[in-house]
């Protein structure tokens, strides 16, 4: 017999047909049933994140930013240091291999003598270099302002540290134990002042700030730069404050006043 | 009866008949690989007595998807501040903790780690994350008036 595929007899139609309607059937079994053990479609549709439908999360809208007074913070005082230490599970070392992710420094105008105190910290750049030159996209900004390493993607090549211009990142040479819930760290990735983002998040202050709030000085405010009604904006807008290394045009997120 | 509809007849049936034994088969598959806690069945893991409770989702579904779940929340919690969600690893290190060891990782037989020592899967989660709830003190110390910034 000449097989021809141009023409289909009545018998192939009513077979294909058939063999459609099987395929119909258990496709129909298979999707309402099981795709393997312990996975069916209806739950991979349900898996999908809900983000941000409960918690709003970081809106663009806020930008943090912290406002330090220099000629209320004490000179030999290291209340934020030791509370962010704690907060972090830093070891508190200052070993050139120890991770310290806010420091006390003093300094002094060498024609008058005059000296002050002030912390520093990563400075949450809005225009943040250690973001422009990662090359994987592990250092990044959040939308409310925060700078933050993924550690996750960073593979510990250490360009933001060179980048930063205020020493503010470091990286974690040793494995780490016994780390805090709301901070996990890990060898082999950078890592710096997130501003408490676990405690922001909550609605708290950051350690630094509470530190040093408890400790009478209250030389850190902390806020909501671009809310006109917040304490730190009414503050920069009123009275004289300064970024460091203003040269740079980073508009830092913290800002220094009296120096 | 023609020999064609007889033919679609017995196919239709066939195809009946197979949906019904996968319907059957399938699931009694998943089931031979659930191991209740602290008891051995064969040759699957061994997992200790954990602190408990209840999962936030089907085990049998978890399972098979912990690890995807978990991705798609670490990114919304890192880069987007979301922090209710309701995969969090911190949750699931909170209840799976052993008894004994109070770690999921610490131990052979604790949970995350007995699964993935049987499934030969390294676990990278522990190098960064806390392996353990935080202690009794430390929630007591959390639990601080919260002040609105």
């Amino acid at each position: 017999m000449k097989h021809d595929h141009n023409t289909s007899s009545p018998e192939t139609v009513a077979k294909s047909s058939s063999r459609r309607g099987f395929m119909g059937v258990a496709a129909a079994g298979m999707a309402g049933i099981l795709l393997a053990p312990g996975v069916r479609l209806i739950e991979i549709a349900q898996a999908a994140p809900t983000a941000g439908s409960a918690s709003a999360g970081a809106s663009s809208k806020v930008r943090w930013g912290m406002l330090i007074d220099s000629d209320k913070c004490a000179s030999g005082c290291t209340d934020c240091v030791t509370a962010c230490n704690t907060e972090n599970g830093l070891s508190g070392g200052t070993l050139p291999t120890d991770s310290q992710w806010i420091r006390k420094i003093e300094i002094k105008e060498i024609r008058t003598g005059k000296t002050q105190s002030l912390p520093m910290m990563c400075q949450h750049c809005a225009e943040p270099p250690c973001v422009d030159v990662c090359p994987t996209g592990a250092s990044f900004k959040r939308a409310d302002g925060i700078v933050l390493v993924d550690k996750h993607i960073c593979i510990g090549c250490r360009y933001c540290v060179m980048a930063c211009p205020y020493k503010a990142r470091s990286f974690v040479h040793e494995p780490v134990h016994n780390q805090k819930t709301d901070v996990p760290r890990g060898m082999g990735t950078v890592e710096g002042c997130t501003m408490c983002v676990h405690k922001v998040d909550k609605g708290e202050m950051p350690a630094c700030v509470t530190a040093c709030s408890d400790a009478g000085h209250g030389a850190i405010l902390f806020g909501d730069l671009n809310n006109p009604e917040s304490e730190i904006a009414k503050r920069v807008a009123s009275y004289p404050s300064r970024q460091i290394r203003e040269d740079l045009h980073l508009n830092t997120g913290v800002r220094y006043s009296g120096i | 009866m023609s020999r064609r509809t007889w033919l679609s007849f017995v196919r239709l049936w066939q195809a009946l008949l197979l949906g019904v034994f996968l319907a059957v088969c399938l699931p009694a598959a998943a089931q031979t690989t659930v191991v209740p806690s602290g008891t051995s069945q064969g040759l699957g893991p061994l997992v200790t007595k954990a602190r408990g409770g209840q999962c936030v989702d089907d085990p049998v579904f978890m399972r098979r998807n912990h690890m995807a779940l978990l991705k798609h929340q670490r990114d919304d919690t890192m880069h987007g501040g979301v922090r209710n969600g309701k995969y969090s690893l911190k949750a699931c290190v909170a209840c799976h903790a052993s008894e004994a060891s109070q770690s999921v990782s610490a131990e052979a037989g604790d949970f995350c780690q007995s699964c993935h020592t049987y499934a030969a899967v390294k676990i990278d989660c522990f190098g960064c994350h806390a392996s353990k709830p935080p202690a009794a003190g430390a929630q007591a110390a959390l639990a601080q008036p919260q002040v609105k910034p």
